[in-house]
This record gives C-alpha cells, sequence and structure tokens, in this order.
C-alpha cells in the first residue's frame, strides 16, 4: 500500500479516482492484522472490487460496483453502498456481502458459504450453481435462479422469474411472492417449523422485516437424481 | 463482447452539450470494445426534400472539394461538410439516385447513413482516438446512439463496425452475437435488402428495418426477432425522434438506464455513467430481459 491514506487507526480510504483497483487488491490481500475498516471512495462501477479477500476486515464501497464485486470473499464483511454488477459474490466462501441497491445476473454464483443480502432486486441466474451460502433477495429475483443449486438457502422476498430451481439439488428456497414458473424438478413443499426457523434467522440476519408465515418452500422432488430411461425426456 | 452508449437529452438547453456528455461514455467502455468505434447523433432534420448522407473514404488525400463540384454539377447544389475520413452531404435530390451515381463514380466511397437526422461516424481504433479524430465532442444533437467493438465473428474492418443502418434515420448496434446471420441475410435478400459487410449485426439491422417498414410496430418487429434470431444481444435502436432498448430473453448481455429529468442514458456498464452530470440522484435500473424500452424526443 503505498497511497492509501491512513485516517484513523485500522481505517483506510482508497479513492478509485485516483488509485486503481489493483491497488485496492493488493493492499486487502496484505496483512491486514492492523486494520478495521477499508473505505472505497469513487468506484464508479469498476470491476473485480475487492475480490479474494481473505481476513476478517469490513470493506465499504461508497457507491456502484462493476462485475464480480467481493467474489471469492472469505471472512470479510463487504458493503456496497450503490448497485452491484454481474457475479457480486461469486463462488463467496464466508463472511457477509451486502447490496444497497439491485445486483445484476449471476449474484452469489457457486458460492459455498457465508450471506449475501440484496436489499434491490436480483437479476437472471441468481445463486446458480449456490453450493453453501444463503441469499437473501429483498425484492425479485430474474428467471432461472437457483438453478442446479446444491446446498445453501435462497429467501426471496419478491417474486421469482421463470424456471426457478431447475435442476435443484439439496439447496432450499423461500419465496414470498409468485412464482412465474418452476424448473424441472423444482416443487412447493410444506413449510415445517425448522423452515420458519431458517426464514426467521436468515431474515433478522439480514435486518428484513417479513413474517414467514408468508414464505413457501420450494426444493428438489429428486427425480433427477437418477436415470431413469422411462421418463422419456419428460422433464 | 462489446459497449453500446445512448444518450437522449430531454433538456433542450443541454443539446449543444452533446457530444461532451458522450465522449466519456464511448471511452469508459473501452475495454468492452478496443477495435474500432462509432456514434450515431440525430439532429434536428433538415426540411424536406434535403437529406443527409454520411459518407466515408479511407484513401489518404481524397479529394472530396473534386467530388463535390462533380456531384453539384449533376444535381445542381450539394453541401459537404468534411470531417476527416468522413463527410456529410446535404442533397436536395433522390438520395437512392446519389448512392447509386456514388456507387459508380466513387467505389472508394461507402455510404454510412442516409436521413434527415442522422449522422454517422465510425472508424477503427480505440473509442478515445476515434472521438478525438472527428471531434465526437463537439457534436450536439437531440440524441444518439454509440457503439465500441470487440471483434468476435468478422474482421475489424470500418464496413463491420457499428452502428449500422438501413433505410433513412434508422440505426441499430448489438452487443451480443446470432449465429443465423446467414439464413436472415438469405430470407433478406431475397425481398431486395442489399447487404454491405458480412457482420451478423448488420442482417438483425435489416430484418428489423424491413419488418418495421413492412408495417410493424417496434414492439411486433422484436416479437419477430425473438422467434427468428439464434443468438443473444442487447439492440440499441435510434430512430428521427426514439431511442429503443431491447435484450435478448436469457438478458445474456448486460444493459443498464440511468434517468433523470435531465437525460436518459443507456449503456452496457455503469462505468460509462460515471461521468455525468448529476448521476448520483438519477434512477437507475436495469432493463428487464425481452422488453422493449423506448424514449422519445420531446
Amino acid at each position: 500500500m503505498v497511497s492509501a491514506m491512513k485516517e484513523a487507526v485500522g481505517r483506510v480510504a482508497f479513492d478509485l479516482k485516483r488509485q486503481s483497483v489493483r491497488d485496492l487488491n493488493q493492499f486487502l490481500h496484505g496483512d491486514l492484522s492492523e486494520v478495521r475498516e477499508v473505505v472505497v471512495e469513487n468506484p464508479d462501477g469498476a470491476h473485480s472490487l475487492a475480490v479474494g479477500v481473505n481476513a476478517p476486515v469490513h470493506v465499504e464501497i461508497c457507491g456502484h460496483a462493476g462485475y464480480y464485486a467481493a467474489g471469492m470473499n472469505k471472512e470479510a464483511t463487504v458493503q456496497v453502498r450503490g448497485n452491484a454488477g454481474p457475479g457480486v459474490a461469486e463462488n463467496m466462501m464466508s463472511g457477509h456481502v451486502e447490496v444497497g441497491g439491485f445486483a445484476s445476473g449471476g449474484a452469489g454464483a457457486s458460492a459455498h458459504g457465508g450471506l449475501l443480502v440484496i436489499r434491490g432486486d436480483a437479476g437472471l441466474r441468481c445463486g446458480i450453481s449456490l453450493k453453501g451460502a444463503d441469499i437473501v433477495v429483498g425484492g425479485d429475483v430474474g428467471s432461472f435462479s437457483a438453478f442446479m443449486a446444491q446446498a445453501g438457502r435462497m429467501v426471496v422476498c419478491g417474486d421469482a422469474g421463470d424456471g426457478l430451481g431447475d435442476s435443484l439439488y439439496e439447496a432450499v428456497i423461500y419465496v414470498r411472492g409468485k412464482v412465474r414458473s418452476l424448473g424441472a424438478d423444482a416443487r412447493l413443499e410444506p413449510m415445517k417449523d425448522e423452515d420458519h426457523g431458517a426464514v426467521r434467522a436468515l431474515l433478522a440476519a439480514a435486518g428484513i422485516a417479513h413474517s414467514s408465515a408468508e414464505f413457501k418452500r420450494i426444493a428438489s422432488a429428486r427425480a433427477l437424481y437418477h436415470w431413469n430411461a422411462d421418463a422419456n425426456q419428460t422433464y | 463482447m462489446c459497449g453500446i452508449v445512448g444518450l437522449l437529452l430531454k433538456e433542450k438547453s443541454l443539446r449543444p452539450r452533446l457530444g461532451e456528455f458522450m465522449v466519456p461514455m464511448l471511452i469508459g467502455m473501452t475495454e468492452r470494445g478496443p477495435d474500432s468505434s462509432g456514434m450515431a447523433v440525430f439532429t434536428d432534420p433538415v426540411a424536406l426534400p434535403n437529406r443527409k448522407l454520411s459518407v466515408y473514404c479511407g484513401q489518404p488525400g481524397f479529394d472530396w472539394r473534386q467530388m463535390q463540384e462533380a456531384l453539384s454539377a449533376l444535381i445542381g447544389n450539394a453541401d459537404f461538410e468534411i470531417n476527416e475520413n468522413h463527410c456529410i452531404i446535404t442533397v436536395g435530390a433522390d438520395p437512392a439516385m446519389v448512392r447509386e451515381w456514388l456507387a459508380q463514380e466513387y467505389p472508394a466511397v461507402r455510404v454510412l447513413s442516409v436521413g434527415r437526422s442522422i449522422d454517422l461516424y465510425k472508424d477503427i481504433g480505440l473509442p478515445s482516438e476515434v472521438a478525438d479524430r472527428y471531434g465526437f465532442s463537439r457534436f450536439s444533437g437531440t440524441h444518439l446512439v454509440g457503439h465500441t467493438r470487440m471483434a468476435t465473428e468478422s474482421a475489424v474492418t470500418l464496413e463491420n463496425a457499428h452502428p449500422y443502418t438501413a433505410g433513412e434515420d434508422w440505426c441499430l448496434v448489438h452487443n451480443g452475437s446470432l449465429a443465423n446471420p446467414g439464413s436472415l441475410r438469405r430470407k433478406l435478400e431475397k425481398l431486395g435488402e442489399r447487404f454491405e459487410s458480412d457482420c451478423d449485426t448488420e442482417a438483425a439491422c435489416r430484418y428489423l428495418h424491413w419488418r418495421l417498414t413492412s408495417g410493424d410496430s417496434l414492439e411486433v418487429a422484436l416479437e419477430h426477432a425473438f422467434r427468428d434470431f439464434d443468438g443473444f444481444f442487447t439492440f440499441l435502436m435510434g430512430t428521427r425522434d426514439k431511442l429503443a432498448l431491447v435484450r435478448d430473453p436469457f438478458a445474456c448481455k448486460p444493459a443498464i438506464v440511468a434517468e433523470t429529468d435531465e437525460y436518459v442514458a443507456i449503456a452496457s456498464e455503469f462505468r460509462s455513467f460515471a461521468g455525468l452530470p448529476g448521476i448520483k440522484h438519477a434512477a437507475v435500473f436495469e432493463p428487464k430481459p425481452a422488453e422493449v424500452y423506448a424514449w422519445s424526443v420531446q
């Protein structure tokens, strides 16, 4: 870190009008033992902001982020004050990523752990191939969300587009609004006590106030788990 | 990959600054399209029966004034506004006849656009180089459509750069690629459309123009396009008084819109909006797939 300004102990500011994304990310990949918070001013839609962070630091992005913000995040809390481009928190391992506005396509793709909160809408393919993370979306999700999601949970406070949960494995989706269509092998299931508990806990973690009673559960019918020659491509 | 930008000024007093606002938007899309770039600017229409032809000649030292004399001798008055490799020719004669004459007498000269409002510039090079070469920042007008190209399916040439035009005062830029431009082209050529490049985008441009001139509304034309186009696309289209945007049903390619009381800005990514006045207070949204968005000049 050459030119980042230490404003106070533990707080470091980067201004992307004067510094590069590489300056920022190299700093974030260094020794952060003395750093509590990193503030990123003027992100202006830059790509790959705060990717690959591997420390319990708080990163605040004061504006809109471009592609892949907070990708591969581990332990860090990354807050995007504005909107996020495609692939926010893709392949997140742990930690907490929050988007104040909307997120474009592929939000939380392949994420293994941690919590992704999107306060606005999420675009298409939200949580595609989810591998264990939790995603809470305050608004709607686009089509093909949770496609082939293997593990983890997704809470959608608004509506879902077409093909929700197509070819689901063991991830579970909770939707408050309307689902335009379910994907192959995804089905509605009754909400049990543990589902109400899960939705309540995830909404509390996201700071969103809805009753778990308003949500429905969508999970895999597991009909695609084994090849069935008699199915004749009907699914 | 390619970059798309569009800007429509609602606030009339800003129209002299259209180019100034647009250049940072175009440069913001450099990483998406460093090969070539172009821009269609729509101005107040010239009075009938006049038409403007935007033409290009890449020959060094080409004698535009000699061409102006020859054309004026043929049709009376022809106004030439020369700008490097480009020239805007304003004529009162039938533009089809002028095109025919140009093709015969000046085969190295390409007609990029025809209409009462449209001026079209495109060239090979980084967006910043092309913008400097033609002084994009000085342009004024009501709205514009711009593009930065990263060639994927055809060569880096002037002909393959965007925007594409068909007919009069109609242009289209494309981010994405089509898998069936050949079959679209064969279908359209049978109907009399003439192609000038190998680019898949030209097939889309001529297809939509053919549907629109056959009487379809933009919505109906695009419904047909969703069925007939095999591929993915974000299209931004310009007419004399409109910008229209559509993304394919799978939203494979990005698009973002920012709207204030003064303007509507469209781009592939937010990066292009960063320098716009009042952007911090703009309503920013991501257009939904397979929905037609259109904005009109007031």
